[in-house]
């Protein structure tokens, strides 16, 4: 919502002279009315002042431009050229002298033009940031000025070079010479003519001594349309030139107050349970209150001098009530669509909208000031002369004013005639019973809808409007009487049409008042605080709450407050947030701190980053695509993943079943920027679906890298270690030839305590190809809530060993298919009392062992508790140890 | 004989300071001290003397002996001191040469973030709540007092699982207060973080999935007072003593009176620069009493007790912390950024 500032002097006395933006803007903010920005208009526009053309003279050296001399309050006159036809001696102009700042950050200063002095610019519209809304009569129409004309073709020209006044161009139309030009109003002008004629035309580029194209028989001077002409034919004689000013303006008034550049305009965000807010008057409201003014509403005044009765002209039926408490309407006779008048132009381009003509300009301003929406019917497009508010029927639909044809639904309110919809209620207007040149009466409506039906018809017809964003929020039904009051009192003074006699106005169920009690001690105990209740009454008067007793009586705009919480609020907002004690009460104290599950996480991400690898944060949600890109069978449960129904795009479609390809887009994206190593980790959760439609969320610890360095055993030291360190117990290894996303040789599943948690391994290289990969990735995926279940408790201190330990070194020859780990297992096994550790130290094929065989070695630590080891307690261990790794593997000795 | 003492003397003391190794001392050791070095040579010949004459020699050819083994033990010192200096300059290295190459980890920087802040909250005894993120329409809207037909319930700004949108990707933490006061004893005071969900394009400064932490109080007594003294005691925390805040009345349907809480732009002091977009101050968090519909919802009795709660983007913290200027580097996870933080 923005501001005017000037606009709001009219029901606050706080003018910018006494209140800068500064203590405006962090007054409003801090009692609840954020202001977002403030501009300063004048700042765009400077030293532009109107100008009197005193005298026009051609330009020496150029055969286009004109050399003006122009009053602009000072003692001398200022000259400047211009390239622009349609200025006369006595026009005011806006002239932007030197050194002037035109909106869009550009300066002007003094130079010469083709060698004589320019000590500024004429300023048309658009270089004044405005449109022809803005400034109607503004619109310029160029005659063909015959010395302007440059042949398409030089060889074969449409209109000689030579060409006298009195020579035929073609059928009637011949050659003249302005004999004299004389202003004949406002955008008209008197010519004389050789031959002889006389005329008004509009064309305002015309200078005595022009070449013109008359035409004998409408007795009019042609324009580019009139002769068929393209522009390049008359290059200089455009629909184009300086703002000539038709205003109360003497030369040397300042042109930025003139175009309401005097203001400041602010911004604010307005919270949705405040669309009271989303007009001058609920804002002015809201700067009373804070500055402690007064607030100035007027009360409008209709004097209805068309007399008759607007109850024999036409009849309102509301059907559906719930979605229309309340319409109110007024009829207006013999309506001129003109344009609005400056001040009022000028302020709905302060509000950030765009004048169009005095009908659509009333019903904005009246939205603008009120907070109203508003809208205008040609009622001789009303069938039957009555207004139906009822739900669209089965196969209606109406063409908005946009244009665009609409299916209606049964869900949504329309403003209907006896046979067909002709506005979406709240949301637009059918074009069927637009406003248009010669309309002539016209029925305003100002209704209230319900706030929720406005948002879905509007959600659904994909059209959010002015006004269905305001009525969404749930409007004030006692503003509809006086916004149609305000905008009939408006077509009064504008003049433009005649108002009739009375108002419709349907409710059609009582409207209800809203009271809260007033109980300043939960109030207090709520704020931490000891307002007396004297304060709080004052407070809640000066906002507009009436108070009977302990009743507050809230206003009707103030939909949002019902209970003793929402009272505290607004006695807290003007009592000042940041007025109010800031303190400790001190309840019961809780202890807080991390649960062991917390713990434990964060100590995992210690553990990952000790290892060297980078923590990431991915999406949760991926595309279904990326089960096939990591080869994921098409029969595996985990495709069938939570989906969403209104996902942004199919990339962020479903819900991940399973981290790998988070982990392996992210390798992916380092690998292609050219990193020549990612080693990361995630922490993250996937989504499994549950029968009553719900995830469960187990988090999955995941590890991913490339680069020198690491290989399938980097990998499995950083999965040992990180499982070790966290207590989480010894992890078994068992190769998993089956998952499709990984290498079948380099893949293992692990297992904890016998449970599995997880996977590891090579990515496979399709998969890795898959993700534009050309090179060996390495991931992990473990279930870190198998992890922490798996976590032994505190651990018990064993007294360190008092005798010496003692070693051996075994080589076994076996199957070469045998894996090293079962070998180690059996060891760990059979070694009998005093073998305490066996670690794989050399593994060998090749040379002298023979073919599908392989030598392993592996180095036994001994030691016992109560006695030093001797040479007999390590042979009967080797030899139990050889025993049976011989039973059990058939390995020998080598 | 003594001259042949005061020459052996002369002879040896004179070449063991001068041995130039200690395999030539050694040598040396042996030549004059050993079982057929040359005192015992000289030794040898007091056979030939009269008794005399006899233990001043012996006398002499101890001290003799001593001396020898002193200027030997002497010289074995210096040489050793030599070689020790020796070795130590041949083992010099060059200090500016790049160390071995040492991995250590990173903690992504929105979590650094996090964890300090929860780290704070914890020191004031709250506790950690964890929530689903797949959630029902009831949590994240319905009992947070955001009816059906609130904006933010569209199909245009929340992710929606079931056609009659009940079930949902959060799209706030919020709804983890309703978790909390359906689960936990009274007084509640926890911070839950998480991933949140809406339907924003990816560009730099949004993103369908991002991070808020939600603060949640319980207890009897509990006051706007309360809320605003330990808010003000986190931003101090996190943004350095002195940080001036204000406290700004707004809206949100779980919490009445609502309020946001800024702080006063640290690099322009509260004049207004590009940082803060000319304002003068940075929105922080949004906060308020927890709405007395809110917790009778919960079960729990508003007469007897209230609450406050807050509720903080996390993204926004992290990327103002360590001046990132693009969201989406946040997800992208290039090691070149994270290995930064």
């Amino acid at each position: 919502m923005v501001l005017s500032r000037k606009w709001l002097t009219e029901f606050v006395d706080l003018p910018l002279s006494e209140v800068g933006d500064r203590e405006f803007d962090e007054a409003m903010t801090v009692s609840g009315s954020k202001v977002e920005t403030t501009e300063d208009l004048s700042r765009s526009m400077k030293n532009v002042k109107v100008g009197r053309i005193l005298s026009i003279e051609r330009h020496p050296n150029s055969d286009h431009m004109l050399v003006l001399q122009l009053d602009v309050g000072e003692e001398e006159p200022v000259q400047i050229c211009t390239g622009a036809w349609n200025v006369h001696v006595g026009d005011l102009v806006p002239a932007a002298l030197h050194n002037a700042r035109l909106p869009g950050g550009v300066t002007i200063t003094k130079g010469k033009l083709r060698g004589v002095v320019s000590n500024g610019m004429l300023c048309s519209l658009k270089e004044l940031n405005m449109t022809e809304h803005d400034f109607p009569y503004g619109v310029i129409e160029a005659a063909a000025i015959l010395g302007d004309y440059k042949a398409i073709d030089p060889e074969k020209p449409s209109i000689r070079a030579d060409i006298q006044p009195g020579d035929r161009i073609y059928g009637k139309v011949v050659a003249a010479k302005v004999e004299s030009v004389e202003n004949a109003g406002v955008n008209l002008w008197k010519l004389r003519l050789n031959p002889e004629a006389e005329l008004i035309t509009r064309c305002q580029n015309l200078h005595e001594g022009d070449l013109v194209a008359y035409d004998t028989a409408k007795n009019s001077v042609c324009t580019l349309a009139d002769l068929h002409a393209e522009q390049r034919e008359f290059p200089h004689c455009i629909p184009d030139g300086i703002l000539i000013l038709h205003e109360d303006v003497k030369p040397g008034d300042d042109v930025a107050a003139l175009l309401g550049y005097d203001d400041h305009i602010v911004e604010f965000e307005i919270t949705p349970n405040r669309p009271d807010c989303l007009c001058m008057i609920g804002l002015a409201r809201e700067a009373a209150a804070t500055f402690h003014k007064e607030l100035k509403l007027h009360t409008p005044v209709v004097r209805a001098e068309a007399g008759g009765d607007i109850n024999e002209l036409t009849k309102i039926v509301i059907e559906d009530p719930e979605l229309c408490p309340r319409y109110t309407a007024r009829m207006v006779k013999n309506v001129k669509i003109e344009p609005s008048p400056a001040w009022l132009r000028e302020r709905i381009r302060a509000a950030g909208m765009r004048p169009i003509n005095n009908i659509v300009d009333i019903t904005n301003y009246v939205m603008l000031e009120y907070g109203q929406p508003m809208h205008a019917f040609d009622f001789s497009c009303v069938e039957g002369q009555e207004v139906h508010i009822r739900r669209a029927r089965e196969g209606e639909s109406i063409q908005t004013l946009d244009g665009t044809a609409r299916e209606l639904n049964t869900s949504m309110l329309c403003i209907c005639d006896v046979n067909k919809p002709i506005c979406v209620a709240g949301v637009m207007g059918g074009a069927n019973s637009e406003i248009v040149g010669d309309t002539a009466m016209v029925l305003f409506e100002s209704a209230n809808f319900n706030g929720p039906s406005v948002r879905r018809t509007a959600t659904s017809l994909g059209m959010r409007t002015d006004a269905s964003s305001r009525y969404e929020k749930g409007l004030d039904p006692q503003n509809t009487l006086k916004a149609v009051q305000r905008a009939c009192e408006l077509i009064e003074l504008l003049h433009c049409g005649e108002v009739v006699e009375g108002v419709i106005d349907v409710i059609p169920q009582p409207l209800k008042e809203t009271t809260v009690k007033l109980e300043s001690d939960k109030i207090n105990a709520l704020l931490g605080t000891d307002i007396d209740e004297g304060t709080m009454r004052e407070i809640l008067e000066r906002e507009g709450f009436t108070l009977e007793g302990d009743t507050i009586h809230v206003p009707s705009w103030r939909g949002d407050v019902s209970h003793y919480s929402d009272v505290a609020e607004e006695v807290a907002r003007f009592y000042g947030y940041n007025v109010l004690p800031t303190a400790f009460s001190g309840g019961i104290s809780t202890a807080g701190g991390y649960s062991p599950i917390q713990q434990y996480e964060r100590e995992l991400g210690t553990v990952c980053r000790g290892l060297g690898l980078d923590e990431i944060i991915t999406y949760s949600f991926i595309s279904p695509s990326y089960y096939d890109k990591i080869r994921m069978s098409a029969d595996d449960p985990r495709r069938d993943s939570l989906r969403i129904l209104n996902p942004l795009g199919e990339d962020t479609s479903i819900m991940r079943t399973t981290i790998l390809p988070s982990m392996l887009e992210i390798l992916s994206r380092n690998y292609k920027v050219r990193n020549k190593e990612a080693w990361l980790y995630e922490i993250g959760k996937i989504y499994l679906k549950r029968p009553d439609g719900m995830a469960d969320e187990p988090k999955i610890v995941s590890f991913g890298a490339y680069g020198e360095g690491v290989d399938f055993f980097t990998l499995k030291g950083w999965v040992e270690t990180l499982l070790g360190t966290l207590r989480a117990g010894e992890a078994r290894f068992v190769a998993d030839k089956t998952n499709p996303a990984y290498h079948p040789g380099r893949c293992a599943k692990v297992y904890l305590q016998g449970k599995e948690i997880g996977t590891l391994g090579q990515i496979h290289p399709e998969v890795a190809k898959n993700y534009g990969v050309d090179a060996e990735l390495y991931c992990a995926e473990l279930s870190f809530e198998t992890m922490f279940a798996c976590k032994s408790g505190t651990p018990v201190f064993k007294p360190l060993p008092r005798f010496p330990g003692t070693s051996r070194d075994i080589a076994v020859i076996c199957r070469a298919d045998i894996p090293v780990g079962e070998l180690r297992d059996c060891i760990l096994k059979n070694g009998g009392q005093y073998l305490v550790d066996c670690t794989l130290f050399d593994v060998y094929t090749g040379h002298h062992i023979a073919d599908g065989m392989k030598s392993a070695a592996f180095s036994l630590r001994m030691r016992a508790e109560d006695q030093t080891l001797t040479d007999e307690h390590a042979e009967e261990t080797v030899k139990a140890v050889l025993t049976a790794l011989e039973r059990q593997f058939g390995a020998v000795l080598r | 004989m003594k001259e042949l003492m005061q020459k052996l003397r002369d002879a040896s003391l004179q070449a063991v300071s001068q041995a130039p190794s200690m395999e030539m001392l050694e040598e040396m050791r042996v030549k004059y001290l050993g079982k057929k070095g040359e005192l015992t040579a000289v030794l040898r010949q007091m056979g030939k003397l009269s008794a005399e004459e006899r233990p001043a020699m012996g006398q002499l050819a101890n001290q003799l002996r001593g001396d020898i083994e002193a200027a030997i033990e002497l010289r074995r010192a210096e040489l050793s001191a030599a070689l020790m200096e020796a070795k130590l300059e041949a083992e010099a290295v060059d200090v500016t040469m790049p160390a071995k190459e040492l991995r250590q980890g990173h903690k992504h920087p929105m979590y650094n973030v996090l964890d300090q802040i929860k780290d704070i909250f914890i020191g004031m005894g709250f506790e950690i709540q964890d929530g689903p993120e797949v959630e029902r329409a009831e949590y994240n809207f319905d009992k947070l007092n955001i009816d059906e037909g609130h904006p933010s319930r569209d199909w245009t700004d929340t992710f929606y699982f079931t056609e009659d949108s009940q079930i949902l990707l959060r799209t706030q933490t919020s709804g983890m207060q309703i978790h909390a006061m359906e689960t936990r004893e009274l007084p509640i005071r926890i911070v839950a973080p998480g991933r949140v969900y809406r339907k924003d394009e990816v560009d730099a400064t949004h993103s369908p999935m991002f991070h808020q932490i939600e603060g949640l109080v319980v207890d009897k007594g509990v006051t706007m007072a309360d809320l605003k003294a330990t808010l003000n005691l986190v931003v101090e925390q996190l943004y350095g003593k002195g940080t001036v805040t204000r406290f700004r009345p707004h809206h949100f349907p779980f919490t009445e009176p609502s309020c946001e809480l800024d702080i006063q732009c640290h690099k322009c002091g509260g004049k207004g620069c590009p940082t803060c977009k000319g304002q003068g101050w940075i929105e922080v968090l949004g906060a308020g009493m927890v709405h007395p519909k809110v917790l009778s919802g919960c079960g729990i009795d508003p007469d007897v007790y209230s609450g406050w709660a807050f509720g903080m983007g996390l993204e926004r913290l992290a990327m103002g912390e360590y001046k990132i200027t693009d969201l989406r580097l946040i997800f992208e996870n290039d090691e070149r950024f994270l290995q930064q933080f």
